[in-house]
């Protein structure tokens, strides 16, 4: 058989076998847990890598299984889900290296690191989705996986924080379930198509559309933590550290803001939300998610809670760009999916490793914590600059490109949100780097522990917010090379626009 | 070639009278009757798919006169759930039940109760049916009381009692047939049948007698104590396939014998009713402290989902268009079925455990039984119709359906009637996190949590996944042989 055929499908089943099997190993069997999970991550990595060139060179894979008349699950691959399935790919396999240092010596972690696996899979699969059906299963399924992940540790705290994360959730999934059988029963089966498969719609049929679009924008907007609907982020920072990461870096927000880019790009088509005035709606909802998140970012004092509000406001450049018309800002609301990934991945893992090694949770125990932890605060301060969009950070390339998009298109307002959110952004990070590098060290760490091997902390831990950091940074150095993010995202855009 | 229909009656039956004979090997005898009987359902179900519809006549006597079996797909399909159910159901009471003393009376009744189940799957004409009908329900009733707490005894006999006022007006509507037209096989009555009162009237008798049984919304009352407290086996089968059959009645007797000379408007009521029945299910199974009557009252929604199903059918002309969305109804019905018992053995198996089922306080014993609760999440996920469970694809393509043919307002009840079974379900998952330590290993009572964590994958993936076959096999009549 064709790879063209089977590699969407064999790149899901990466991460779900092993993931699967994981639930059957015994609790103490921690080496054999190791290696399936590593095993899952490796192998999954060199077909992403075997599909990026296909992609690449023009090849066309898709996967399609009928599950009833009318009813198709399609796996296919374009430019787009190929970008997001390489995030999730790269970041899934440094987080499960930092989740087994991070869960070393805690109870359940078979259960753990089953969902864990089925997680990414589900997050994969959002990405490889060939039609509005198979996505909603996917993101359905990843509601289903993340639950057990937030309600992990099992605290009071977690339940509840997990009951939040289902209720809206699940919420938001069936309305975008609603969205999408409406949007079905009207046009037939809903493929992505580049360039939008409603185009050729008759104007008759443009308020209801309209009406469509909403409800699938308010059922993404749950997981893209759009405000109003973004609740559910903050609380479910109780789960541990990697799943925060993982949480706000690759799988739900992003599934979210992935699934606001397909319906925008490849159903509706540029054209026609333009037309129809909804890119403005959604800009509009981005603008005041970025600036509101960035607010309330600002009066947190919890560590983990303040890099969740940042969430909230900087995936919604990704809805953000996708609201401009233009090419231009669509490369920076694309690629930011991926820079805002790389970095927020950094923070999360470094606000864990605070945590694990000093017993720091707020803003307020960070004095002189560079110096007892210095690589990992250098690695938090690089991604922290990015997000402010310093350069030659990540961060910097989106915010860039966005700017550039929206002058291009007349968009003159999106620069002054462009400004006011960084000032934001530089008003909240820039008091903890204060803190990290210029403030003595307490005589006491609120609680600390000791670190096996040679480093500031057990190099299982220490290394993923290196390498993610070194990746923000290579990714906004080397942005004009010719595998970089940008350089795909440019990719994308002229494929949608049609070049 | 052989009888299979016929075996598919008798030989249940045959394992019923061994066990009454040698009660001390009812178990023995229960698990070969059971595990031929299982043989022979999914062999059925294969030849109807493979050739067409099987018509056998016992004895060599035809209709009017003697007793026809006939499998079509609709019988097929149901056989075989029936089958694989029954099957797990077998396996799990054989450990339940161990050495008790109560083991003499389940063999027996159990496997009358599965003769009964597929003489109805099997039979063509509506005295035969009654018999099956009320074969079943006192084989039921009997099976619920086992359990022997004076709750079990009460509810048990209300269950009886419910169950022969039901057969008697389905009896009563069999008898306005009879006399009209002097025929009782379900062809020749489709034949002869005309609009008029006595078939709107029959049909009311019958349809009324069988949502008693079917215990569609407001006629449940019955069901949540009786399904809540007989032995865990005993509520998996009640839930899963007892009920069921009541559901397949009435759409057997409605799509063959009444549709065409009724309008559609005799069945709105149905949908409405079953509009009643998922939000008052959903809501009580939210209300409910215990984790079989969460189970019990979450059958009363799903049922009610069933009957949504009628309206539409009835706004498509007979057809492939209606055989599309008959399939659909059938795939609800069939993972509804998987689902529930899952639920139920495995909610047994942590009853087991625990020594109550007060959801409050469950929550340690799921945790340390990691396979059955994942075979309660696993039927959790196709209850709320999550994908990739059968109920995902039916509750689709219900939800398409309602919307092309112009019936939206179906939407919001599936709607909230799913958010409520997400929260009802997730009100007992989320008590299984908890921060001790974690189960040595994932089986701990392989008897009793592999059967239901196999329903369960069943109800999700295979019916999730796997289903097309079963738009070929709706599609099979006798009429297209």
């Amino acid at each position: 058989m064709s790879p063209d055929v089977w590699l969407p499908a064999a790149i899901v089943l990466s991460s779900m076998i092993p993931g699967l099997i994981i639930f059957l190993v015994k609790e103490e069997s921690r080496r054999l847990r190791t290696l399936l999970n590593l095993a899952g991550a490796v192998v999954k990595l060199g077909l992403v890598g075997w599909m990026i060139w296909g992609v690449y060179a023009g090849r066309v894979y898709e996967s399609r299984m009928t599950i009833a008349p009318g009813l198709e699950l399609v796996l296919s691959a374009d430019a787009l889900s190929v970008l997001f399935v390489a995030l999730s790919t790269v970041l899934w396999l440094v987080t499960t290296v930092y989740a087994i240092g991070y869960l070393e010596g805690s109870p359940n972690r078979s259960r753990f690191f089953g969902f864990f696996s089925l997680c990414v899979s589900a997050t994969v699969g959002i990405a490889l989705s060939g039609n509005l059906l198979t996505f909603v299963v996917y993101y359905e399924i990843l509601t289903l996986a993340t639950y057990p992940l937030v309600a992990h540790r099992g605290t009071p705290d977690a339940s509840r924080g997990a009951r939040i994360y289902l209720a809206y959730t699940v919420a938001g999934g069936v309305l975008l379930l609603a969205g999408a059988i409406w949007l079905q029963a009207r046009v037939g089966p809903v493929e992505f198509t580049q360039g939008g498969l409603l185009g050729d719609m008759p104007v008759e049929m443009h308020p209801e559309l309209t009406l469509i679009f909403l409800v699938l924008l308010a059922g993404l907007g749950v997981k893209a933590a759009l405000v109003p609907l973004h609740g559910w982020l903050p609380q479910a920072m109780v789960a541990p550290a990697p799943v925060s990461a993982l949480l706000h870096a690759v799988a739900v927000v992003k599934a979210g803001a992935f699934g606001i880019v397909r319906v925008v790009y490849d159903v509706y088509g540029v054209e026609l939300a333009h037309a129809t005035g909804l890119l403005g709606i959604l800009g509009v909802l981005a603008t005041i998610t970025i600036v509101y998140g960035s607010l309330k970012a600002l009066f947190q004092d919890g560590l983990k809670k303040r890099l969740a509000y940042s969430t909230v406001s900087q995936v919604s450049y990704i809805a953000l760009g996708a609201s401009i018309f233009g090419p231009v800002a669509t490369i920076g609301g694309v690629v930011h999916l991926v820079h805002q990934g790389v970095m927020k991945i950094t923070l999360f893992f470094c606000a864990g490793n605070f945590a694990e090694r000093l017993g720091v949770h707020n803003v307020s125990q960070m004095d002189g914590v560079g110096q007892r932890m210095p690589v990992t605060s250098l690695a938090f301060t690089v991604a922290a600059l990015g997000m402010i969009g310093i350069p030659p950070i990540a961060g910097f390339v989106s915010k860039w490109y966005l700017g550039l998009g929206a002058v291009g298109a007349g968009a003159h307002w999106v620069l002054l949100v462009l400004v006011a959110s960084s000032l934001l952004n530089a008003a909240y990070f820039m008091p903890i780097l204060f803190r990290i590098w210029f403030r003595p060290e307490p005589r006491n760490w609120p609680q600390e522990h000791p670190s096996a091997g040679r480093f500031e902390i057990a190099g299982t831990l220490l290394w993923p917010p290196v390498v993610t950091g070194v990746l923000a940074l290579l990714a906004g150095l080397f942005a004009a090379a010719p595998v970089s993010p940008l350089q795909w995202a440019t990719l994308i855009a002229a494929r949608e626009y049609g070049w | 070639m052989i009888d299979l229909p016929a075996l598919a009656v008798s030989l249940p039956l045959l394992g019923a009278l061994a066990a009454v004979v040698l009660p001390s090997r009812g178990g023995l005898f229960g698990l070969v009757a059971g595990a031929l009987t299982t043989g022979v359902g999914l062999a059925l179900a294969a030849r109807v798919w493979l050739e067409g519809a099987v018509r056998s006549e016992l004895g060599g006597w035809g209709a009017p006169l003697g007793i026809v079996l006939r499998a079509d797909g609709l019988s097929a399909a149901f056989l075989a759930m029936a089958a694989l159910v029954a099957l797990a159901i077998t396996v799990y009471a054989g450990r339940y039940f161990g050495g008790s003393e109560r083991r003499r009376h389940f063999w027996p009744l159990w496997l009358l109760l599965w003769a009964a189940l597929n003489g109805l799957f099997l039979a063509a004409d509506l005295f035969n049916l009654y018999v099956m009908l009320e074969l079943l329900g006192l084989a039921a009733a009997a099976l619920g009381a086992l359990a022997g707490t004076q709750e079990a005894l009460a509810a048990n006999l209300r269950y009886l009692l419910v169950g022969l006022l039901g057969s008697m007006t389905y009896l009563l509507g069999v008898a306005l047939i009879y006399t009209a037209y002097g025929v009782l096989d379900l062809g020749l009555v489709a034949e002869l049948i005309s609009p008029g009162p006595v078939a709107a009237s029959a049909f009311a008798l019958m349809t009324g007698g069988l949502l008693l049984k079917a215990a569609l919304f407001p006629l449940h009352f019955w069901l949540p104590p009786a399904h809540a407290n007989a032995p865990a086996p005993v509520s998996a089968a009640l839930s899963a396939l007892v009920v069921k059959a009541a559901f397949y009645l009435v759409l057997r007797l409605w799509l063959e014998v009444f549709a065409p000379v009724l309008g559609p408007a005799v069945v709105v009521p149905l949908g409405l009713l079953g509009a009643g029945a998922v939000l008052w299910g959903s809501w009580r199974a939210l209300r409910a402290e215990r984790l079989k009557l969460l189970a019990a009252y979450s059958t009363v929604a799903q049922i009610g989902y069933l009957f949504i199903f009628f309206p539409l059918l009835a706004a498509i002309p007979a057809g492939a268009g209606r055989e599309e969305l008959l399939a659909a109804a059938v795939l609800f019905a069939l993972t509804h079925g998987f689902a529930k018992a899952g639920l139920f053995l495995a909610a047994g198996a942590v009853q087991g455990a625990a020594g109550h089922d007060r959801i409050a306080e469950l929550g340690a014993t799921a945790q340390a039984l990691p396979a059955a609760t994942l075979a309660m999440a696993l039927a959790g996920v196709a209850l709320i119709g999550l994908p990739p469970s059968g109920s995902f694809t039916a509750k689709w393509i219900l939800l398409e359906r309602a919307l092309s043919l112009g019936q939206w307002w179906w939407i919001p009840v599936v709607v909230v009637g799913t958010l409520l079974a997400a929260a009802y379900i997730f009100r007992f998952l989320g008590r299984a996190f908890r921060p001790e330590a974690a189960p040595q290993r994932f089986v701990t009572e392989p008897r009793a949590e592999l059967p239901a964590l196999a329903l369960g994958l069943i109800a999700v993936f295979v019916l999730g996944l796997a289903a097309l076959p079963l738009w070929d096999l709706i599609g099979i009549s006798e009429a297209a042989r």
